[in-house]
């Protein structure tokens, strides 16, 4: 049987209740949706750009979907505070897929930028994000349609033109709940035209022994000139599981940069897709998995130079422990057309057991020869020279690796912008290394005893 | 202080140390010398603790301890120092990190507190007077980017951080102008007391103008086959190593 049809038959018959707990934009894009999903079959493991994922055996438990939309009724920034130092940040919260009020007193946000949850910003003024929802996004990819065809709620980041959000923004997505879940997030960020903005998300799960689906689906449009940055920080738990799929658009002389950092997971399946649609538009696409015991991240890239004189410089880096198993495959195309294109890929990959494993697929597809490219690939293990020189200054075996597989990370680090991001995450990598659960107590952010107010 | 005896070791199933004798005291230095290949970088890699190589047959003692039970850093704690011949370069992990975690496994060792940020400096700037080292250095990737001369000071000064009781140096003059020269020996000969020892493995006889030891032995083939005062270093300056090869040759026909 499709592991879609489960789904579309789920919509077919509660219909009523997903569009009525949902706005129109969003509901209009349903049957494209569900067209497109019932034509396609789920890619079968093994199959080109799923090699090392099961799409079905990810569906596979029976998650419960909240399409009725039991509401939250506590807001939970009344109670919560970042205390991790200078990390100041305008901050929202997604409760498993619903946008959680948020009291905006304390979150300074510029006139005419608006933060928010997806089903209202969408009922109240459709015209802002009309061009793009489900737009962005290839509805032919099964699993934004999949997405499309659930997702009620969700964030909206829109910056108007030539505005600049100095705080970053920050999206809390927490999973609770006292049975097996599926949550559909969906986000959507326009740019427009020479504005700024950083966003960061952080996943975090409340019930560590739940299991736990999160399908999400996140379009982003920067416009001409435009700056943003998203951060994607992953630190949910051994039986979260996390599909998702990423679009950006770029315009001229845009710049953009995405950073996908997995901490701690269960199986994660992460799908970037770029279209650089402008003259010197320029993307920094970054990643960094810490897998340990059973855990599993993939990671799919499509970079697409579709015009000339742009930029982009792709980095990923796993550390891969005890069972774990890992999987890059990253493409760059570039047009016919797009001459002067500068495309990096590099993907890195530390195995420090003979049990876990790394698949790496770096590709480029060039079809001009006035440009500069470069991929590559490399999977090793900690040079046992380095530990020997650490040893025998009297670093245990342990301490010398921990510091190794943190030495790996740097330049993964080293290329957030935020700068107090960029400290904490190098306190979150090195309790991750050795061994403190970066989960949660580590990241300060003390989200769950706001959750014990909800 | 060090007892070798018979020590025999190999690497990827070829043996280098066919039964090496050699006993060190207190107060003393040894000269190692022998050509390309007689097996000098292998002990010192042996007696350090080097996981790639296995000891086949002997013993070592130090201070009345089996050293060879000892894992390396074990080694390192109780005061067995190596010299690196090729210093490892380890990008992404500073000096200061490094040797704060050297000072401080090893005070975990001896079941001291960790050192306070305050004396850590105090005893960082102390110590790379004596080589002469850049404070930026220091600041610097481990070995990343240093200048060959820097790196074989950076080994000196991490010599004189962690005061060893056997410091055992792997042709730390190969690479070295004669300035750079002049100051590593200078802080071989500042941290030497009638308490510690050193080895030193060389190809010339430069080093030991500066360096001046009172042993010198010749390893060939994987033997100590010749040990005498520091005049033997001069002859085989003059006359090389083919009439001890002749000599050792023509015994094994």
């Amino acid at each position: 049987m499709n592991a879609l049809k489960q789904y579309i038959d789920l919509y077919d018959e509660h219909r009523q209740l997903v569009d009525s707990n949902s706005a129109p934009l969003l509901n209009e894009r349903r049957a494209e949706a569900r067209d497109a999903l019932s034509a396609c079959v789920l890619p079968k493991k093994g199959s080109e750009n799923y090699e090392h994922t099961d799409l079905s055996a990810m569906l596979a438990t029976d998650y419960g979907i909240n399409i009725a939309r039991q509401p939250m009724s506590v807001n939970p920034a009344a109670s919560f505070r970042c205390d991790v130092p200078n990390m100041s940040t305008a901050l929202f919260f997604l409760i498993n897929d619903a946008w959680a009020r948020t009291d905006n007193s304390f979150n300074k946000i510029p006139e005419g930028v608006v933060i928010g949850s997806l089903r209202k910003v969408a009922a109240e003024r459709p015209e802002l994000l009309a061009d793009y929802y489900g737009k962005v996004a290839d509805m032919s990819n099964p699993m934004v349609a999949l997405n499309t065809l659930l997702a009620q709620d969700g964030m909206v980041v829109y910056i108007p033109k030539g505005t600049v959000v100095e705080k970053p923004i920050q999206l809390v997505n927490i999973f609770s709940s006292d049975c097996p879940l599926m949550a559909f997030r969906r986000l959507l960020i326009i740019a427009e035209e020479n504005s700024q903005a950083q966003l960061l998300i952080c996943d975090h799960t409340q019930n560590q022994e739940q299991d736990f689906l999160s399908l999400q689906t996140i379009e982003i449009v920067a416009k001409a000139g435009a700056h943003f940055d998203l951060y994607d920080l992953e630190e949910s738990s051994h039986r979260t599981k996390r599909i998702s799929t990423l679009y950006v658009r770029q315009e001229q002389d845009s710049n953009v940069l995405v950073d996908g950092i997995t901490l701690t997971n269960g199986q994660t399946r992460n799908e970037y897709y770029a279209s650089l649609d402008g003259r010197n538009a320029s993307l920094s696409l970054l990643g960094m998995g810490i897998e340990d015991d059973d855990r599993r991240i993939d990671t799919y890239s499509l970079i697409s130079h579709n015009v000339s004189d742009c930029t982009s410089n792709e980095l990923f880096k796993y550390v891969l422990d005890d069972n774990a198993r890992g999987a890059f495959c990253g493409r760059i195309y570039v047009a016919p057309y797009a001459t002067k294109t500068e495309a990096y890929q590099a993907n890195r990959n530390i195995v420090v057991t003979d049990t876990a494993k790394m698949h790496s697929k770096p590709q480029l597809e060039i079809y001009n020869d006035d440009v500069k490219c470069s991929h590559g690939t490399a999977i090793g293990q900690l040079d046992p020279q380095q530990v020997f020189y650490m040893r025998a200054r009297g670093l245990s075996e342990d301490v010398a690796k921990t510091l190794l597989k943190q030495a790996f990370m740097a330049d993964v680090i080293d290329g957030v912008r935020l700068p107090a991001l960029k400290d904490r995450l190098r306190m979150l990598v090195e309790k991750r290394f050795s061994g403190v659960d970066a989960n949660c107590t580590a990241c300060g952010a003390d989200c769950m005893s706001t959750l014990e107010h909800i | 202080m060090l007892k070798v005896k018979n020590l025999h070791a190999e690497i990827n199933g070829k043996e280098i140390l066919k039964g090496i004798n050699l006993e060190v005291r207190p107060g003393e230095v040894h000269a190692i010398m022998g050509p390309n290949g007689s097996g000098k970088s292998t002990l010192s890699m042996v007696l350090s603790g080097n996981p790639a190589y296995t000891v086949t047959d002997g013993e070592v003692e130090f201070y009345g301890k089996d050293l060879l039970e000892m894992p390396a850093e074990v080694r390192s704690h109780e005061g067995v120092f190596l010299g690196f011949q090729y210093p490892v370069e380890i990008p992404g992990v500073s000096m200061v990190n490094f040797m704060r975690a050297a000072i401080n496994e090893k005070r975990k060792y001896f079941g001291q507190e960790p050192m306070s940020a305050t004396d850590f400096l105090k005893l960082m700037r102390e110590k790379r007077a004596i080589v002469d080292l850049d404070n930026k250095l220091a600041s610097r990737s481990v070995n990343e980017g240093f200048s060959g001369g820097e790196k074989k000071r950076n080994e000196i000064f991490q010599m004189a951080v962690l005061e060893p009781k056997l410091s055992i140096l792997d042709e730390t003059d190969s690479g070295l102008d004669i300035d750079a020269l002049r100051i590593v020996a200078g802080g071989v000969n500042t941290l030497k007391s009638e308490n510690n020892a050193t080895i030193v493995i060389t190809h010339y006889q430069r080093l030991l103008d500066y360096i001046k030891p009172d042993f010198v032995h010749i390893l060939y083939k994987g033997r100590i086959v010749k040990t005498a005062g520091p005049e033997l270093a001069l002859e085989l300056e003059e006359k090389g190593y083919d009439w001890i090869k002749a000599e050792i040759d023509k015994n094994e026909l």
